[in-house]
This record gives C-alpha cells, structure tokens and sequence, in this order.
C-alpha cells in the first residue's frame, strides 16, 4: 500500500492542496500592506479558540474560527486607528491569545502532546469532517481572493487613492483581516497555528524574487506554495515529524534558492541591458580629433594656388598631399 | 459656455476649517469652482493646499463647513468615476511589486463592478492613458523601480484613464520633465476642450500656465486671492501686506 492509499493520507493532501493555494493568496495581500506579521497574531489568537472546542466539547476548527476571526477584527479596528498604543494593544492580544490557550487546554484535561497537532500540524488528525469545512472555507478564501483582486490590490497598494475611487476601503480591509483568520483555520490541521504565517510570508518572499508584477507574483507564490504542502507532507510521513515543519523548512530553501537565481539573473540583465543614458547614440558624430599642422608659414586663400575643397561647413586646402583648413590663427590638419 | 451665475458647479467649499492634530489647518475658506473652469491653487510650502485637495476629495474630515461635488455633500457622495484624483506622491508603496499597467488599471476601479474582468474598451482606455504620460514602453516594469518623475506620470495615467468630469491634482508635473509636462498640458487642454474641471495645485505651472482661467493663493490656511491668473502673485503681496485678516479678494 502506498502512501496516497492511506484515507488518513489522501485527506491530509487535500487539506495540504487547499492550504498551499489559500495561504500564499492572501500573504500575497497581507505583504503588500507590510503586516506579513498579521497571520502570526491570529494564528496566537487561535490558541484560545482551540482550547475552547477542547474545553468545551464542540469541534476545535468551528471555535477557532469565531475566536480568530474576532480577533483578525479587533486587530484590524487597532490598527485603522493607527494610534500608538495600538502596537502594545496587539502584543497584549498576541501573548494573552497563546497564555490563555495553554491554560484553557490545561483546565481541559488535555495534554501537550494534543496541543502539539494544532500547534505545528499533523497528518492523522484532519477527519473526514475537518476536511469538508477546510474545503469549504480554502474555496470562499480563493474566490474572494482572486474574483476581488483588482479592488484588494488597489486598497493594498494605495488606500487613499482607493478610497477616492469609492472603494469601500474600511470593509475591504476588514475583508482581507477575516479571510486572514479564515486561512489560518485552514491552515491549522496541516502547518499548525504557529508557522501558518510563515506559508503566508515566505512564498510571497520567494515569488518576489522572479517577478515584477502583482499578479505574477500572486500566482507563483501558491505555485510555490502547493510545492511546499505536498512535499513538506509526504516527507513529514516519511521522517515521521510534524508537517508543518517540514513544510516550512522546504518553503525557506526554495526561498534560498529563488533569492540565488533571482540575483544572478538580475546581475545578468544588469549586464546585458544597458540603462538608456549608456546605449550608443546614433547620428552624432564622433568628435573630431584636432590635429595643428606643425610650423605652417604660409596662409592659404582662394587665390594661393592650392585647390580648395568643400569640407561640410569650411574649406580646406589641398598641400603636399594633406589637407588644411582655417582655425583661429593656425592651420589643422583635416 | 454657459454665464457664471447659471452654469452648474463642480466644488463648492463652504466655510471650510481643517484640523490636523489640533491644529486649525485651513480657516474659513469659501469657494465655488464652476464646471469647466481650470482653477490653479497657489501658495507657500505648508499653507494648506494639500489640506483643501485632501478634504475636497474626502480623505480629511471638516471640523467646520462643508465641500460638495456635484451638489452633493462629500460624505454621501458616491459618484467617484466622475472624479480623477492625483495625490501629491505615492503614499508607501506596498511590500509586492506592482507594474506601471496593474497601477494605472486601479484608476478604473470605480466604474468596475466586483468579479468582472477588464472590458476591451478599459484595456484601450490604459493603453492611451499610457500614451499620454509616455510610459507605454514601461507597461510591465514594476513601479518602484521607476524614476520620480516617471511614477509622477504613472499616478496622472491613473487619474486620467477613467476620463473623469473633474480632475484634482496635487502637484501633477513636480519633478516631471519639461517635455513630458509639454504632453500632459496638451492632454488636459483636449479634455478642458471636452467641458472638464481642473483644480491643481502646483508651484511651478510651465506649460499649464496657459491654461489657467483662474488662480487660488492660500496663506496660512486662508484664501487671500481668488481671481484672474496673472494678477496672482502681485495682488497677494499686496494683500498680505494690508494685514491678511479682510475679506478682499474672496468671492
Ligand atoms: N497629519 C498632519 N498633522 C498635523 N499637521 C499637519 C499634518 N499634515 C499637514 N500638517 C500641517 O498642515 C499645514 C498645511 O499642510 P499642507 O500639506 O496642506 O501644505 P501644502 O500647502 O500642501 O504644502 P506643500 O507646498 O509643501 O505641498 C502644514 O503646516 C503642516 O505642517
Ligand atoms: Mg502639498
Ligand atoms: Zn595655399
Ligand atoms: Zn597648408
Ligand atoms: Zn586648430
Ligand atoms: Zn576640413
């Protein structure tokens, strides 16, 4: 039997699949904003809602899912504010989301070992039922990603502007913030809630270094990031340690990699393709060298006897087989 | 063209204060700008140019009084594919490249409805937006690895592809080469031609100049001129010099 025989196998490479698409997608957003942090405070957040579905009986995924996306909210409502003390406030929310999971999952009864599968992944435990609200919720992540695009990006890219253009920037943002906590909830069963935002971060990083356009890098980085779920999941089954893991260790060496190629091939361009100041000029002529004709006594005219010749804006005078122009009070060699 | 009392206005700012933590930006300032008119706002580093543009274009609220466009108060106005806005620089370019076309393209974002792709007329739309700022050849460069100038003439192709009714342009052609300001002056002639409002801002109008049909000089967040172009400079420095505080040249 082979690994993509195992159900437990086939359910987690799906998950990793969706996983690989969704987070890339909205890191892509997340970067252009510069809060690649943002998916590491929901994932914190999270804790709590995991420690709750624990505590309480209910399904772990559902009471993430509340307790990140009222986090992801109140993150966002902080930062709009764009006071001061919103950096403190979300610290508090960061370490109080972790704190307060630990110590719920504590009150559970449950053990580090259960707390260790949402933490950083794991392949046995996406039940059947995981897998179709993970399907769910990586597909409504997708479409909004990608059908809303044009207006994210422009809300990313420059929100005043956006906001002239009657984009409703506030909700938009809120948006982006609720499709952050929903991708970390995806992401929970397969890299865990702890390296979730490196899948978010690092191929957006890596894509960077190939692309120049914001599609072009939205696409590559869930390229890459499907590379790295599958791989990171099948090695995580055959080394046997935790997917998220591998999946973020395989994601930073293409990263290496990407950072490599993409330096020598902008080196390269850099080379080849001159900036336009250095591309030869074309129709100007060469500057002409300046040659005084040594010890000259005698002054040419019309009349000298030496055949004059018409040279572009003056004459010259053909002598002893060269030829001599006029320049000041001397004679060039022309 | 239509007489002054009857012809529909584009901006109408009444009684306008700003303020910018705590500070009382703009104080007071009343001004009507018809439709079709071409209105140069002049004035010193930190007047409160910038602050006008801002709240004309809602992205500062008034303390006091109120701007309308079109007649409708700025808060409840929703018909923004009317309006070209050109910021006085890119506010924090994002963490992910973005090239010259994927910029100019949010410029038509207004008249683009969710999940729809670009329409063939839009995709022509960008191009000659392009042509304009001659930036065509740039099209699929990232945008941070332009010039100032050249991103200059990126945000006027993102104002203008929408081919608003009223343009609002903070320092347009600043650090824009004086060939390339040459285009961009020809290209808002057509459109004044066509019945479109311009109100901009610029310390250094160059081949605008002649567009001009009527000049704005804040000082210290008030209008202390408001009238005929060439008059501009001399009539503030005279008035400035009576004490700034009459009424004078306000409409
Ligand atoms: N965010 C802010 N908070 C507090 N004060 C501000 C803020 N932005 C601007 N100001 C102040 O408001 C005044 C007007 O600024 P504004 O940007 O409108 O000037 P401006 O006329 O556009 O100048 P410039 O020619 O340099 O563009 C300045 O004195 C400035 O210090
Ligand atoms: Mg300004
Ligand atoms: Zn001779
Ligand atoms: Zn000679
Ligand atoms: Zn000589
Ligand atoms: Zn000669």
């Amino acid at each position: 039997m082979t690994l993509f025989q195992l159900e437990f196998m086939q359910r987690a490479l799906i998950a990793g699949l969706l996983t690989g698409l969704s987070a890339p997608a909205i890191g892509t957003y997340l970067v252009q904003r510069r809060l690649s942090l943002m998916g590491d405070g929901i994932g914190h957040i999270a804790i709590t809602g995991v420690a709750l579905g624990l505590l309480t009986g209910s399904a772990p995924v559902l009471t993430a899912i509340i307790v990140a996306i009222a986090g992801a909210t109140a993150i966002e409502l902080v930062r709009a504010r764009g006071k001061a003390s919103g950096d403190v406030a979300l610290a508090l929310l960061f370490y109080g989301g972790i704190a307060g999971g630990v110590l719920l999952i504590g009150l559970a009864g449950q053990g580090a070992a259960t707390l260790n599968t949402y933490l950083f992944g794991s392949l046995t435990t996406v039940s059947p039922t995981d897998l179709y609200v993970v399907v769910g919720l990586a597909v409504a992540v997708l479409v909004v990603a990608v059908g809303l695009g044009p207006q994210l990006f422009a809300v990313c890219q420059d929100e005043e502007f956006a906001r002239v253009t009657g984009l409703r920037v506030q909700l938009l943002n809120l948006v982006i913030a609720v499709m952050a906590a929903v991708t970390v909830t995806v992401a929970m069963r397969t890299v865990g809630l702890l390296l979730v935002s490196a899948l978010m971060v690092v191929p957006v990083a890596t894509a960077q270094q190939l692309t120049r356009s914001f599609r072009s890098t939205f696409v590559v980085a869930c390229g890459i990031g499907v590379v790295a779920c599958l791989a990171g999941i099948v090695t995580s089954y055959n080394a046997d340690v935790a997917p998220g893991a591998t999946i973020v260790v395989l994601a930073l060496a293409g990263f290496v990699v990407a950072a490599t190629v993409g330096t020598l091939i902008r080196r390269r361009q850099g080379r080849v393709a001159p900036l336009a100041d250095e591309e030869p000029e074309i129709g100007v002529p060469e500057p002409v060298p300046h040659v005084v004709s040594a010890g000259h006594p005698h002054a040419h005219n019309p009349k000298c006897g030496h055949a004059a010749v018409e040279h572009g804006d003056h004459v010259d005078y053909v002598h002893d087989g060269h030829l001599h122009a006029a320049h000041g009070d001397h004679w060039d060699e022309h | 063209m239509t007489s002054p009392d009857t012809a529909a206005k584009a901006v109408q700012v009444a009684d306008l204060s700003v303020d910018l933590g705590g500070r009382l930006v703009l104080r007071g300032v009343g001004l009507q700008i018809r439709q079709g008119e071409v209105v140069a706002v002049l004035g010193t580093n930190g007047s409160g140019k910038s602050t006008l543009i801002r709240t004309v274009v809602g992205l500062l609220p008034a303390a006091r009084g109120e701007v309308r466009l079109f007649g409708t108060p700025v808060p409840r106005f929703r018909q923004w594919h009317r309006v070209g806005y050109v910021p006085q620089r890119l506010t924090a370019a994002g963490g992910v490249p973005a090239t010259v076309h994927e910029v100019v393209s949010s410029g038509l974002l207004s008249e683009r409805r969710l999940f729809a792709p670009l329409r063939a007329s839009q995709k022509q739309a960008i191009d000659e937006a392009l042509e304009i700022v001659d930036m065509a050849h740039r099209r699929k460069d990232a945008v941070a690895e332009l010039s100032g100038g050249q991103q200059q003439r990126v945000l006027i192709a993102r104002a203008l592809v929408s081919d608003p009714e009223l343009l609002i342009l903070d320092e347009p052609t600043a650090g824009v080469d004086l060939a390339s300001q040459q285009i961009f002056a020809d290209a808002i002639r057509a459109r004044v031609a066509r019945g479109t409002t311009v109100v901009m801002v610029s310390h250094d109008l160059g081949p605008m100049d002649a567009l001009i049909d009527r000049s704005i000089v804040l000082r210290r967040g008030r209008i202390v001129y408001d009238g005929p172009p060439h008059a501009s400079q001399t009539h503030a420095h005279v008035h400035h010099s009576h004490g700034g505080e009459e009424p004078g040249w306000l409409s």
